[in-house]
This record gives C-alpha cells, structure tokens and sequence, in this order.
C-alpha cells in the first residue's frame, strides 16, 4: 500500500499552437485535498482533463494506486475511480434529481427503470456522505448550491475515489462556500482524494493540505499549503513579485452622470429579470453591482447597450434622458462605453485584425473615412499609438485578435473604449479570464479613469474585484437591488448574506 | 527588414491558401482516372481529352471562359452573402428572376446603342435579384425567420412563374415556338472578341466586377461592417453596428450579383430567356465559392476551374467516349477534398511533429541517467 493515489509522470500535451502541458509531473496522496493553482492558460484544465480522459496525452505516464493505466475516455476515469464536477453543470434540468444521479446507470427492475430504486439509491448515497438533497425535486427548481451538491453526489455514486472539481466556488455565495468547504472536508475523513482547481489564493489557504502551482505549461512547484504563504504563492503563479495593494486615491464625486430609475426588463422566455432597477453614478465614482450570476446581470448589461428593451423604467445620460427605443450607437453619442463581459462573444471579431478591432464602432467617424472608403493610414495610426499607450504586447497591428492572450485582447477592448473618451464607462466583468498581472492593469486603467472624473458602472460576481474598486456597492438579487452599503461599511459578510437573497432595508 | 519579413509571411500565408486547393485538385484528378479506368476507358486519352479540350486551343479556351461566366457571378453571390453570416442558396431563383427582367428588358428598347443598352439590361437584372432577395432578407430581419427555408422556396417559385410567364398561356411568349421569350435586341447581344472563338466580354465584365466587390468587401465602411456582421454578430451589434442593415445590404447585393449573372448569360449565350435553362447555376455556385476561398480573386479561379472542367468533359465524351457525367464526380471529388482541407503541408506538419516526438522520446530514454536510478 502506497500513500499516493495518483501519479501523472512526465506529462506532455500539445495543441496546434501551444504547448499546454510541458512535462508535467503531478502527485496526489490518499485523503487529502490537493489544489492545483495557477492563471488562465497556465494548463490546470488541460491537465485534469488528461486525468478525466477527455485529452489524450502525447507523452508521459499516469499510474493509479501504483498501477500504470491508460485513460483514454472520461469512461476509463470513472472505471478506476476518478470523477470530475465541472464549473458548469452537467444536470438535465427538467429531471429530478433521483433522475439526474442515475443518468447513464439506471437501475432497473424486471428491464424496466425502477424510479423508486433510484431514489432510494439517493438518499442512501446522500446519508453515507452526509449531503442532504431532495430525490424528488427538480434539478430547475433547486439551487445552485443543491446543483454542485448533486453534481458531487452523481460522481461519488460511480464510485469516485478521486474528485477534480474545476473552480467550485465560482457560482457560490461566501456562505455557501462554507458548506461546500464542510462537504470537501467530510470527504476527505472518509478517505477520498480531491483535487480543486482555482486561481483564488485564500481558498487554497483555507481548504487544501497541498498545493501544486502551475505557470506556463510547467508545475512550478508542490508545497505543504501551511508552509508557504499567500504571497509566495502568487509569486510562483505569476512569476514576479505581486502587489495586492491597488492604490486608490481620495476621490470627491461631482453630479450625477447616469441615472436608471424603475428600470424593468424582461428575459428571453418573457419571464421578468429586472424588477425595477434604480440606482445613479456620479462623476469620479465607481458603483459595484455585486450579486451571483444569473440574478440580472446580463439583462441589465444588456438594456443599457440597446440590445433588448425595456419595458418600463428611464435612463438618463448626464441629466438627458435616453429615448425609449435606443440602439448602441445612441449610448455611444451620448457618452456610454462599455466593456462587455465576454469580450470574446461581445467585445471582440476574434478573425479581424487588431486595427480593425479597435475600429469598431468607430468607422462612422469623420477621421476615419472617406465617404464610403476607410482611411487605412488613419485607422493604423491610430491603433499604432493606442498598442503603445495600452501595452498591449502583439508583433504587430494586423495579427488576429484571436492570436492574443486573452489579457491582450482584453486590453484591445480597454482601449477601445476608454479611447472614446465617454463620460460613463459600463464595466461587465472587466478581468474575467485574466491573469493577475492583467487584472492588476484594469484596476489601474478603471482608477485612472475615476480619477479623470468618469462615472463608472462596474458589474462583477467577483467580491473581491467590488471591494478593491468600488465606492458604493450594491447587491443585485432576483433582478432587484436588495441592498446598499458605502465602501466603509461594507464587510464581505454582509454584502454576503445579501447576495444569498438576504434584503438589507435601503436607507438604513 | 520587418517589412521584408512581413511580405515573406504573406507570400507564405497566399502559398498555404493556394495550396490547398491545388492539392485537392490533384488528388481529385487522379481519384477520377482510376474511375476512367475501372469503366474501362483509356485513362491517358480522357484525360488529355479534358485537357485539350478545356485549354487546349483559343476556341476551346474561350468556350470555358463563357460556360465559366455564370458560375462566376453565382459564386460572387453566394460570398458576399457568406461574407456577411448568411446562407444564400438562394442565387438559383434570383438568377432566374434576373434572366427574365433582363430578357424583357432587352427586347424592350430597340434602337439605343449596345454600349448603354448592354448595362441597363444588366443593371435591370441586378434589380430582379435583388428584389427577389429582398424578401427572405426582410422576413429574416423583421422576424428571424432562417433564410435558407425560404430561399429554396424562393428558388421554385422563381422557376415556375418564369415557366409560366413563356408558357403558352403566359404573357411574354409572344409567338415563339419554344417555351422561350423573343430574341433580344441585336445591340445587346454580346458579340465574340476574336473570329474563331465563342469569347465574348461577359467573363471580363465579370472580373471587372469581381474586383469592384473586393474593394467593396475590404476597403469600404459598409463591407466592414459587414463582415463584421458575418463574423461575430453580437459583436457588431454590440459596437453600435446596425445589423440588420448590414443584413439587408448583403443579401440584396447577393441577390442582385445572381440577377446579373442571369441576364448575362442571357445575352452572352442564348439571346432569349427559355424556361428552366439554368442546369443549376445558382448551387454550382457555392462549390465555386467555397473553393475560392468565398474570396473574389478565388472565385475567378475556380469559376475558370470549374467552366473548363464542364467545357472539356465534354470534349472527353466525344473523344474518348466517357460518361458526360463524370465531370459531376470529378467536381465533387475536389469539393470534397478542399472542405477536408487536404492541404500537403499540413500533412507533412504532422508527420514532422509526430517524427520530432518520438525522437524527444527516444533521447529521454536512452541516457539511461535519472529514469532508471529511481
């Protein structure tokens, strides 16, 4: 009997362009809670989905329980007694939850599925790993939190001994986190290994017995978690010293920049997601919207682009109210940015060059045509001196957007907008995806632009991203504003509670 | 120096591009003379036969180039609409409906001179397509209805109602013996350039116009925004850009680039418009597209590639006797090649990278160092 579970040795994956995992060689022992740290793009996922056998690997080795094996489909992981929760879920939603832990191995009776087996199969599952679950529920109606539980739950009944669980707290409240905290932990007594993927250093600090960061396609290095500190960590992740301190200079706000009052939305399937919306931005400010996806964040992103429409409420721009019907193209005259929350779906033409991405919305103007004819020289020009001011690091103006590292393109899409100079700038999610040393120069370019004066809308499910910026916060929750706090008053545990639905009395 | 290494880069990028298909080309030909032979025909007559045939000489030179024209201007709109994110396999009707106004048009105005004559039926076309993609376009916009549906509709009743309109109870066939419109006016017939060879300046019209959607796809404001549209939807309409214009814009002008690919044909090879005398133009199309890259300069590549292949099939028939359709084969062969991309280089890039690592494997192993002191 060996300590360790899971060796990966010598681990080489190559994708057309990059080197993904560049000999990576990776161990976990038996009962413990082993995270694998690092930034986006630095080969974690590539690497547990060599593990789950979704990527075949081009070189190296991997052994289980001491014994070499070849996993070459999640059906091989799942046969040794590897499971993997994704940070989507895979739930069918319009089953119960009984329905969804069985999928894939119904029990039956007589050759017919035996629905009454299934739950029982729940609840015994449920009570042997102490996760209580309805059996009967369905999956649309539970919440988030049930979902993961479940998601666990199915992978623990194929008989898991090894779970990877990619970012699990990404969709959860501070709260919620506790209870998963507690799950993980209760795994762990019963001797199951678990590896947690995150780039979220406190986490790791309060959950994980080892940690292997990754940088590059590389494993930088395995450490007792009590042994090494926050800050090393992300040096090792990053690879250079990394300030956590975003130096935020006194700011007075001047008038009231952008205004929605009432503002009600409804959603795709014509269900409300904005329930009367009111909130102002004033000049030198920057308003956190905190909340978990999914409680109108899009929708709202949405309407203050144009893209659906209102059905009641107002929005004004410095004191002019925007008409009922607007597209894009009206915000952006009346001094709207925005920086989207998916720059690749949103913000990006990932086959245009990084000139012409930086053109967009933009060909309209004066300076950059000629009639019907674009001015190229113009348009390069322009892109020239923008690549300079931004730092975004590209060989050249004419590459692909799609050619960038994501903290690039996101740069592309700063400079974009910030370049139109707009009295309100909407921030969605603006360091999605991003490396710490990107996110590091959003913050910077955000504050600046506060400093400037610009009124600032910042939408984010990242709490910590809220307090290092915002000077007002207020929770989003079931498509209304439930509560409001001063960034003084602000503690995470109560902006917490809130997002898990908790009101808190306006004008308190 | 970076210039230089720029300029390298492009030639190279323009080299993989052309290699592609050149390969799928070779491929295709030889896949087809193992079918010749196994039919039982003379693999080296057939094929010499197509060669001959297609380019061999002036005449049949020029023969390609017109049977080439149609497939040209489909193709351009069957770009321009892919370009922009939509589907059109909508030319074939549109180019019927540009045939018939441009047929109509062209017996209407006796007397004025070829050389403004010629370009309003033409332009008459262009206006008969782009109407009759106007509505898919519209119904695309205003409701999201998908275009493909009501293109292939579209396409039917195009060649109906043109059926109908020169039947015997239709309007426009005004004493003819065929199922046919009267001859157009001798002015805007296109006349052969050189004696000897059925090469009239319909094919150059149609680079002329190859080039003018070029400038217009890539140097204009409203081809940016366009292709913009085409790639990346919500991006467009997130930027502020009016999509549903760029929409209506792209398939009009698809529209209309098959309406004057109609009427050409029209005036540059039968002089009336006769019922049902596309053999699929409008489809063919978007093989010629798909093959040029849905670039203009590919397509007046692979429109000439596709019109000798037709041109010189022929010539294989009665030479060498093969089946007139098997030229049918060897189009798909290619067009199945090149949507496989079977591109050598890429090939040979996986034999490298697979030779480069099982030589890393080796080295790994062989200094019976670290590895074997564990």
């Amino acid at each position: 009997m060996s300590e360790t579970i899971i060796q990966m040795k010598h681990i080489v994956k190559r994708f057309p362009s990059v080197l993904a995992n560049d000999d990576v060689s990776l161990e976990v022992r038996k009962g413990e809670i082993h995270a694998l740290l690092g930034e986006n793009g630095a080969g974690k996922s590539t690497l547990m989905n060599v593990l789950y056998g979704l990527c075949s690997l081009d070189e190296g080795e991997i052994f289980f329980d001491d014994n070499k094996v070849e996993i070459a489909s999640p059906k091989d992981a799942i046969k040794l007694g590897i499971g993997m929760v994704h940070q989507h879920f895979m739930l069918v939603e319009h089953l119960t939850v009984a329905e969804n832990l069985v999928l894939g191995a119904e029990p039956t009776k007589r050759g017919f599925l035996s629905y009454k087996k299934a739950e029982a199969l729940v609840k015994e599952c449920a009570e042997k790993y102490g996760l209580s679950i309805q059996p009967k529920a369905l999956v649309a109606d539970i919440s988030v939190g049930e979902q993961q539980r479940l998601e666990i739950l199915k992978v623990l009944y194929r008989g898991a001994k090894v779970l990877i669980l990619d970012e699990p707290t990404a969709v959860l409240t501070p709260q919620k986190v506790q209870e998963l905290y507690k799950v993980l932990r209760n795994l762990r007594e019963n001797g199951h290994s678990i590896i947690i993927i995150t780039h979220k250093l406190h986490e790791i600090k309060e959950i994980s017995d080892r940690v292997s960061v990754m940088r590059s396609g590389r494993i930088i290095g395995t450490h007792e978690t009590s042994s090494v500190t926050k800050e090393q960590l992300a040096e090792m992740m990053v690879g250079r010293p990394v300030i956590f301190d975003i130096k935020k200079e006194e700011c007075t706000p001047g008038k009231v920049v952008f205004e929605v009052n009432d503002l009600k939305v409804k959603d795709y399937r014509g269900l409300p997601a904005l329930k009367g919306v009111s909130f102002s931005v004033q000049e030198g400010e920057i308003v956190g919207i905190a909340g978990i996806d999914g409680n109108g964040q899009s929708e709202l992103l949405q309407v203050l682009s144009g893209l659906i429409s209102k059905t009641a409420g107002k929005i004004s721009v410095s004191g002019k109210e925007v008409p009922a019907k607007f597209t894009q193209k009206d915000m952006f005259n009346l001094g709207v940015a925005h920086i989207s929350e998916d720059r690749q779906k949103w913000g990006l033409i990932l086959d245009y060059s990084l000139e012409d991405n930086l053109l967009l919305g933009l060909e309209g103007e004066k300076q950059f045509n000629n009639g019907p004819f674009l001015k190229r020289e113009a348009i390069s020009a322009r892109a020239i001196e923008l690549i300079e001011r931004f730092d975004i690091r590209t060989p050249s103006h004419e590459i692909m957007a799609k050619q960038l590292s994501g903290g690039n393109q996101q740069k592309v899409v700063l400079a974009r907008e910030i370049s139109k100079d707009p009295t309100v700038l909407i921030a969605a999610q603006p360091t999605r995806g991003l490396d710490v040393g990107a996110i590091e120069f959003v913050y910077k370019q955000l504050l600046e632009q506060r400093a400037n004066g610009k009124g600032i809308l910042l939408i984010s499910f990242e709490l910590d991203e809220i307090f290092s910026l915002s000077d007002k916060i207020l929770v989003l929750y079931g498509g209304e504003i439930i509560a409001e706090f001063t960034r003084d008053e602000a503690t995470v545990d109560a902006v917490g509670l809130c997002m898990g639905g908790v009101r808190r009395d306006l004008n308190e | 120096m970076s210039k230089n290494k720029n300029l390298r880069k492009k030639a190279y990028e323009v080299l993989g591009d052309l290699l592609d298909p050149v390969t799928a080309i070779i491929i295709a030909l030889t896949l087809g003379g193992i079918i010749i032979a196994l039919l039982g025909d003379d693999v080296s007559i057939a094929l010499s036969a197509l060669f001959k045939g297609s380019v061999g000489n002036l005449r049949n030179f020029g023969q390609s180039l017109l049977s080439a024209t149609p497939l040209l201007f489909t193709g351009l709109s069957f770009s321009v609409a892919y370009r922009s994110g939509l589907f059109n396999i909508g030319a074939e009707g549109q180019l019927y409906m540009g045939a018939i106004v441009g047929a109509i048009v062209g017996t209407l105005f006796s007397g004025l001179p070829g050389i403004i004559y010629i370009p309003l039926v033409l332009l008459s076309g262009a206006v008969a397509g782009a109407l009759w993609a106007f509505l898919p376009a519209i119904l695309k916009v205003r409701l999201g209805v998908h275009e493909v549906i009501n293109v292939i509709m579209l396409n039917k009743i195009a060649l109906y109602l043109t059926n109908w309109l020169v039947s015997g109870k239709g309007p426009f066939r005004l004493g003819s013996v065929q199922p046919a419109t009267p001859f157009v006016d001798d002015a805007v017939r296109l006349k052969a350039l050189f004696p000897g060879t059925p090469m009239n300046i319909g094919y150059l019209i149609g680079i002329f116009i190859a080039f003018n959607v070029f400038m217009l796809m890539w140097k204009t404001k409203s081809g940016y925004k366009m292709r913009a549209v085409g790639l990346n939807r919500n991006a467009a309409e997130f930027a502020g850009i009016n999509v549903s214009r760029s929409v209506l814009t792209a398939f009009m002008l698809s529209g209309a680039l098959a309406g004057i690919g109609g009427a050409m044909e029209i005036i540059s090879v039968y002089g009336r418009f006769y019922a049902g005398f596309s053999p699929g133009y409008g489809f063919e199309g978007i093989a010629v597209s798909l093959l040029g890259n849905n670039h203009p300069i590919g397509i007046v590549i692979s429109s000439f590639l596709f019109g000798a292949l037709k041109t010189g099939a022929m010539k294989m028939q009665i030479i060498a006797g093969t089946n007139v359709n098997l030229v049918k084969v060897l189009q798909a062969l290619i067009i199945f090649f090149v949507a496989g991309r079977w591109s050598i280089l890429s090939l040979l890039q996986k034999q490298v990278d697979k030779f480069r690592a099982f030589r890393k494997r080796r080295e790994a192993q062989d200094p019976a160092g670290e590895e074997n002191n564990l």
